[in-house]
């Protein structure tokens, strides 16, 4: 059974197609690597799977149609990072993650056992358990960055949908975080990440999901979507391609034509 | 106090000529033996009207020199400051207030079983005599109403006596209240409030106003130094008519009138 | 001590002021009342003066005292939490301007001399119309941007003809009774206006509470928020209508009282940690307080000089607003 079943997205923002019939498919223990330049569409896919945009097509969760789930029960199965890193409140680290038990919570109740283990594993997970007091003005960019994700594995769902999580960490925190997504698709659960980065997607998802102009291009293995003919007319840049230390090395080297339009 | 205008002719004129008041005032039974006052107008009316002992405070405008006339005979009674627990705890058995005392207040002391009657702000002299009347009645003391009005009405005719319709006499007061009308009855022509450019150009003969006297300085009060207003009333006779004549209708009314036409007397007729 | 048990001290300290100003505020006024002898008139069937004055006097002003204060605290911080903006306070939807655009109006047009009541009524009325028009304005997609500035233009709007009314008010007996009216005050409000107000009040209060776990999950913004189940446009019917129906009222029967809705939870945001759905109790009790001690205080500062309320919170207020900016200010250096 899929975890997410998507065919034949399509939204509209303003005068822009953004998303121009994308199906796709998402099974337990797959990290799969949203790749794609620019305005490709990425953020719209993620946001309009969560239906937080308006969008024609089918979505399906487990088999049952996402237009039928209630809020909550869409965010019991999907677990959202987003772009913005937004906190608005100085509160401590400890009750962020907290957040992420939002959607178990019953209204008005405390916290349960349950939802204390499952802040304090994802507070330990994400090595941000140090630290649980300090409010969260107080947090370097890394350290909120893995607050948040620690909100989102508190949340304990099946899927994770992450727009851009890597942005603005140092390599050892990229890798970790890397780490971690590959983790969590080997306990059986799966993670959707929109990822710049080529060298890391390449390396440690199992699988890529290539947009452009709203559209899927491709979408297979590391090896078979990251060709050089593909990077070249995608991206509008020469890479280098191999092997190293067991993995993937897929290293951009420089524009197709410098000085020439990049094809977009 | 615009209630049944024809009516209150009538009774005025019955209530003349045979001196008894019946019509358009609620049986009461006696008269009330402990009022209190809330507005400085009917603090100042129920001080002329009511008998002995039977005014017990009026409100703390009364002993402001500046708004009241009255002020050493205001001295006299309790000071009360408008709040109802506190005009409560006097017990009257009727309160004076102003139809623009705050409305919490005058509701609260009605739902407190107090029996409130309330006067509405006076702007020609038949309010005035209106008012008096009905305090009159209100107080058991119609007899005595009727005296001050037709004290009122005497000097009044003794001023008209000399009428000076070509003087002109501009005036102007930091309060909106129509004074110009009282110089209308002196027949001298009055103009109430009036933009400076017209002032300037109407020439009065008399300009009539407050005297800065308040510490308080206020915008209405700078055009008592504007240059162009000091040139258009250079030739003109300045009387100070203080506000406390003014704001409230009274014998004192009279007393403004009649320094306008003593002041109007001063100038040479024309024509 | 950890945070949840902090949290019910502070509660609990605050319940335990509310009392005690309350009472207070019971026992202050021009009549010479024994406090013993004042809470057994309270509760005796006899109507004597002291008994009426305990009941029909200084009762509503310490209830209303009490119940305007929690809404002010309330509705700020609930405003706050909801357009994740630290200066974001009651009157910023535009309800009071209405409301107060309605009390003019039944004092200008002469219709308070007609009956008791008809200004609070006239008051609420026009706080229903702004309600209305906000939300129209706003629409149910619009953000909090949207929400803000249609409160803005309704703020404007109401001034203006509240402006207009003065400026047109021919009569200075009704152009002061205008200005001491929007300058707020609980004098010798009655048990009518406590049973006219209450109801919005209590109704205002629940829409608000409702708002405190959905507050907490906007603290990571409007997306991540919705992808973990908050309903973003039951969010802003609750946070405007809430506001708008508990605000509206007391507005309508104290004319304008400002900056308890702003400072109140400024002050106690770092008491609760800074979690929007502490803060909500936290501010009602508070607000409370502020406003009962601001009606005690006119009442012993300046008995014969009526200070007007609005006027002393906006005294006390400002400066304190001013100082706590320029706190921020230096931690944030």
């Amino acid at each position: 059974m899929s975890l997410l079943a998507v065919r034949d997205l399509k939204v509209r923002l303003g005068a822009v197609q953004a998303l121009d019939g994308v199906s796709f498919t998402v099974r337990p223990g797959e990290f799969v690597g949203l790749i794609g330049p620019n305005g490709a569409g990425k953020s719209t896919l993620l946001r309009a799977v969560l239906g937080l945009v308006p969008a024609q097509g089918e979505i399906t969760m487990d088999g049952r149609a996402a237009a039928g789930m209630s809020a909550r029960e869409r965010a019991a199965r999907i677990a959202y990072l987003a772009q913005e890193r937004e906190i608005a409140w100085d509160v401590p680290v400890e009750t962020v993650v907290a957040l992420g038990r939002t959607p178990h919570r019953p209204a008005f109740a405390g916290l349960r056992d349950a939802d204390r283990d499952a802040i304090e594993q994802a507070m330990r997970r994400m090595e941000v358990d140090g630290f649980r007091q300090r409010p969260a003005t107080e947090l370097s960019g890394g350290e909120k960055a893995r607050v948040l994700i620690a909100r989102a594995l508190a949340q304990d769902t099946p899927l994770l949908l992450a727009d851009e999580p890597a942005a603005g960490l140092d390599p050892g925190h990229q890798i970790a975080l890397m780490r971690l997504f590959a983790e969590l698709a080997a306990e059986g659960r799966s993670v959707v990440a929109s990822l710049h980065d080529l060298g890391l997607a390449a390396r440690w998802c199992s699988r890529l999901v290539l947009l452009a102009r709203g559209r899927i291009v491709a979408d297979g293995a590391p090896e078979a979507v990251l060709t050089p003919q593909r990077v070249r007319e995608i991206y509008g840049v020469t890479a280098f391609f191999g092997t190293a230390a067991g993995g993937n090395v897929v290293q951009p080297l420089d524009l197709a034509e410098p000085g020439g339009d990049r094809p977009s | 106090m615009r209630q049944a205008r024809p009516m209150r002719i009538a009774c005025a004129a019955l209530a003349m000529a045979a001196g008894a008041a019946l019509c358009a005032v609620p049986a009461v039974a006696e008269p009330p033996r402990r009022v209190v006052s809330l507005n400085l107008c009917t603090d100042q009316m129920a001080m002329l009207i009511a008998g002995e002992g039977q005014l017990y405070s009026v409100s703390d405008l009364a002993v402001d020199p500046h708004s009241a006339v009255l002020v050493d005979e205001a001295r006299k009674y309790a000071i009360n400051h408008g709040l109802a627990e506190e005009i409560f705890l006097m017990r009257p058995d009727l309160v004076l207030a102003g139809t623009f005392t705050t409305r919490a207040t005058v509701d609260l002391l009605r739902r407190l079983g107090i029996r409130v009657e309330e006067f509405a702000p006076e702007n020609s002299f038949d309010d005035i005599r209106d008012g008096f009347r009905r305090m009159g009645d209100l107080l058991g003391r119609r007899k005595r109403a009727e005296e001050l009005v037709a004290e009122m009405d005497r000097e009044l005719a003794g001023l008209r006596a000399h009428p000076r319709p070509d003087v002109a006499v501009a005036a102007w007061e930091p309060n909106s209240y129509p004074s110009g009308n009282i110089a209308g009855r002196m027949g001298l022509t009055g103009m109430a409030k009036l933009p400076l450019e017209l002032l300037i150009l109407s020439r009065p003969d008399m300009v009539a106003g407050e005297n800065p006297h308040y510490a308080a300085h206020s915008v209405a009060q700078d055009n008592f130094v504007h240059p162009a207003f000091r040139a258009a009333v250079r030739g003109a006779v300045s009387v100070p008519l203080p506000a406390r004549l003014t704001i409230c209708g009274g014998p004192f009314t009279v007393e403004a009138a009649r320094m306008l036409r003593e002041a109007a007397a001063s100038i040479p007729e024309r024509r | 001590m950890s945070g949840a048990a902090r949290y019910r001290l502070l509660l609990c300290g605050l319940g335990g002021l509310t009392v005690v100003l309350f009472l207070l505020s019971l026992s202050v006024g021009p009549a010479a009342i024994a406090f013993s002898d004042s809470v057994r008139a309270l509760f005796s069937d006899q109507s004597d003066a002291i008994a009426l004055i305990m009941k029909e006097v200084r009762l509503p002003r310490a209830l209303l005292g009490l119940m305007i204060g929690a809404t002010l605290g309330l509705s700020g911080a609930a405003l706050q939490g909801y357009l994740r903006n630290p200066l974001a306070e009651p009157g910023l939807i535009g309800i009071s301007a209405a409301a107060s655009l309605g009390a003019v109006l039944a004092i200008y047009s002469g219709l308070t001399a007609m009956f008791a009541l008809a200004l609070p009524l006239a008051a609420l009325a026009a706080a229903v119309v702004a309600v209305i028009v906000v939300q129209a304005l706003a629409g149910l997609h619009g953000g909090t941007l949207s929400i803000i500035l249609a409160g803005v233009a309704v703020s404007s709007f109401a001034g203006a003809m509240t402006s207009l009314a003065l400026n047109l008010s021919s009569n200075p007996f009704a152009a002061m009774e205008i200005m001491f009216w929007m300058l707020g005050s609980l004098a010798d409000r009655s048990m009518l206006h406590v049973w006219l107000a209450g109801p919005f009040m209590i109704t205002g209060w629940a829409m608000l509470a409702l708002l405190g776990r959905s507050l907490d999950a906007l603290t990571l913004g409007n997306d991540t928020a919705a992808s973990m189940g908050v309903d973003l446009r039951r969010v802003q019917m609750l946070a405007v209508f809430g506001t708008a129906a508990s605000v509206g009222a007391a507005t309508a029967v104290a004319g304008a009282i400002g900056f308890v809705g702003l400072v109140v939870p400024h002050v106690l945001r770092p008491l609760v940690g800074a979690r929007p759905s502490r803060l909500l109790p936290a501010s009602a009790l508070g607000g409370a307080c502020v406003v009962l001690a601001a009606d005690i205080a006119v009442r012993i500062i300046a008995p014969e000089r009526d200070v007007k309320l609005g006027v002393l919170t906006a005294l006390v207020g400002a400066p304190f607003f001013l100082w706590l900016v320029y706190r921020t200010r230096r931690r944030l250096a």
